[in-house]
């Protein structure tokens, strides 16, 4: 069982202590709601899509290093993508999170492979996840809060 | 019950108490097991599991129902173990004792049955801002389809209940105060004697939520003078499943029952059906036997301890769990209440609960994080969360010691 150190990597801290895009969109045309109801993770997701690109992306809320690492990691590299290439991006990341012996793609995942250690703790898949559903919501226009339970 | 002002020294022989519980001997991820998540539940001795394995060897049959040797003696070991509940909590009779699930379920029958046909529009419920959110849903729900009001008393800083504040709110139109004994995300050890004195002053009952009371001090319901005390068994080094509500009988008499079934009847027609006397009244369907035997078994072990000698190492290891927290930078301590159960729930200034969780859980620390089933305790702290560590009289200094090791592991990977 990989250690702490392949969970907490560097630059998964650095995501969370400086979190990129952690900021409002005025013009945001998607947003969504997510919660963890088991600890109290929470984050306001807004995406401006223009001609079917994501123009930009901001996130919002509370949330432990992971959930707030992921969301980071996440608009980092939704930003500037198709809406296609947004999904795709969302498989390749689901896939890596809840398939520990799945091969990766790691070509579309780049730097999110930091936080493939996180399917070697149960417990952390919904703080890693997290963001990614609540983009999913924004996107297909759910207007329900996304819960992880 | 002061964290550290108590003279009264522990003589308890830690290392065969913790030899009498098998689960505390494994390593976790490698380390010695350090089990700091008492208030989620507890772990049972030997004679729990054995009192449990023994019935189902040579007892299992149902309760008051077969004429055979074996229901009798299913029967004689169910009813002994209220018995041994009576006793443990000091009730008048021991058909004010009425098994139940678990905490959730003991409030909720007072919700239905005593709430549904006592609180109308208008009157007013009162909880307290540190409850857990089994004492808050179920009166909402009352609250919701009868028109009544629920009022909470708010809480200072360090996790005390503003008595001022209580006192405002008790009027002729309340109907029930319903506040816990030891809050669960704090630790506060309330003045449940003032708080019930001051709600009988004005006429209305009291339930007190003694989950996390009855596994750190004695209880007794003469001294308390609550109407209802609810609590669950696996918090108390007994089985999941089981738990228990106490009633004056006088209530418990008035009121209907909760659940309809066999057991809680005395004869059934079409036309009418007499419902049976307490504390059956209350118990529909078959029962958790085996639980309340293992319930029983736990009382046994508990009481044999004795509370004087499990409360002194209780402050001890509050006392001593408190001063190394505090004395760590960047750690904060949340609940400071003068009076205190064995319950240290804290926040990082660099890393959140589930990270401190996860971290502490790879040196086989188990101790519990997120809102604790008490979410406005945190609004009222403004954090999404905490770390709770929770004590039993199990837990020993190098327990704390390693916490504190484990926090320094967090605060290094968070530097």
């Amino acid at each position: 069982m990989p250690g702490l150190s392949d969970l907490y990597q560097e630059i998964l801290l650095e995501h969370n202590s400086k979190p990129h895009n952690f900021k409002t969109i005025d013009q945001a045309n998607h947003t969504s709601e997510g919660y963890n109801p088991l600890c109290g993770d929470q984050i306001s997701l807004a995406l401006k899509v223009v001609d079917g690109v994501i123009d930009d992306v901001g996130f919002q809320g509370v949330g432990c290093a992971i959930s707030r690492a992921s969301a980071s990691m996440m608009t980092q590299s939704i930003k500037g993508q198709s809406l296609e290439k947004a999904n795709e991006i969302f498989e390749a990341f689901h896939f890596m999170i809840t398939e520990p012996d799945g091969d990766l793609d790691l070509d579309i995942l780049g730097d999110l492979e930091t936080l493939s250690g996180v399917n070697e703790y149960p417990t952390r898949i919904k703080c890693a996840i997290l963001a990614w559903h609540t983009m999913k919501a924004a996107l297909t226009g759910d207007e329900d809060p996304i819960s992880t339970e | 019950m002061t964290a550290g002002n108590r003279a009264t020294a522990s003589t308890l022989n830690l290392e065969k108490i913790r030899s009498d519980f098998p689960i505390l001997s494994q390593t976790v991820n490698g380390q010695s097991l350090v089990y700091l998540d008492n208030g989620a539940t507890s772990q049972k001795p030997q004679s729990v599991i054995d009192a449990i394995v023994d019935y189902y060897t040579t007892t299992n049959s149902n309760v008051h129902r077969g004429v055979h040797t074996l229901s009798q003696r299913a029967t004689d070991s169910y009813e002994g173990a209220r018995t041994k509940i009576q006793r443990f909590i000091n009730a008048s009779d021991d058909k004010e004792i009425i098994f139940t699930r678990n905490t959730t379920e003991g409030i909720n029958l007072v919700a239905y049955s005593y709430g549904r046909k006592n609180i109308g529009p208008g009157d007013d419920i009162i909880v307290s801002n540190m409850e857990h959110h089994s004492n808050i849903v179920p009166w909402q729900m009352l609250c919701e389809e009868n028109g009544a009001n629920l009022l909470v008393v708010p809480i200072d800083d360090t996790g005390s209940l503003v008595m001022d504040e209580y006192q405002k709110m008790l009027t002729p139109r309340t109907k029930l105060v319903s506040i816990t004994h030891v809050s669960n995300a704090l630790g506060t050890i309330q003045n449940a004697k003032q708080i019930v004195r001051m709600a009988h002053d004005i006429g209305s009952p009291v339930l007190l939520d003694g989950a996390q009371a009855v596994p750190h001090m004695p209880v007794d319901m003469q001294d308390l003078d609550c109407d209802f005390y609810v609590f669950s068994g696996h918090k108390l080094f007994g089985p999941t499943g089981i738990g228990v509500l106490y009633g004056k009988a006088e209530y418990l008499e008035a009121m209907p029952p909760f659940l309809g079934g066999g057991e809680m009847i005395k004869s059934v027609t079409f036309e009418k059906t007499i419902y049976n006397d307490l504390p059956y009244k209350f118990e529909g369907g078959t029962p958790d036997i085996a639980g309340a035997v293992g319930l029983g078994a736990a009382i046994d072990y508990v009481t044999n301890l004795g509370f004087d000698q499990i409360t002194a190492h209780e402050e001890e290891l509050l006392r001593y769990g408190t001063e190394l927290l505090s004395c760590i930078d960047g750690v904060t301590i949340v609940g400071t209440a003068a009076h205190k159960a064995g319950i240290l729930s804290f926040v990082m200034d660099k890393a959140h609960p589930h990270d401190i969780g996860t971290i502490l859980d790879e040196q086989g620390i188990a101790i519990r994080t997120g809102h604790h089933c008490a979410q406005p305790v945190m609004h009222r702290f403004q954090i999404p969360a905490t770390a709770r560590a929770s004590f039993a009289f199990y837990n020993n200094k190098e327990d704390i010691d390693a916490l504190v090791k484990g926090i320094d592991r967090v605060i290094e990977v968070f530097s």
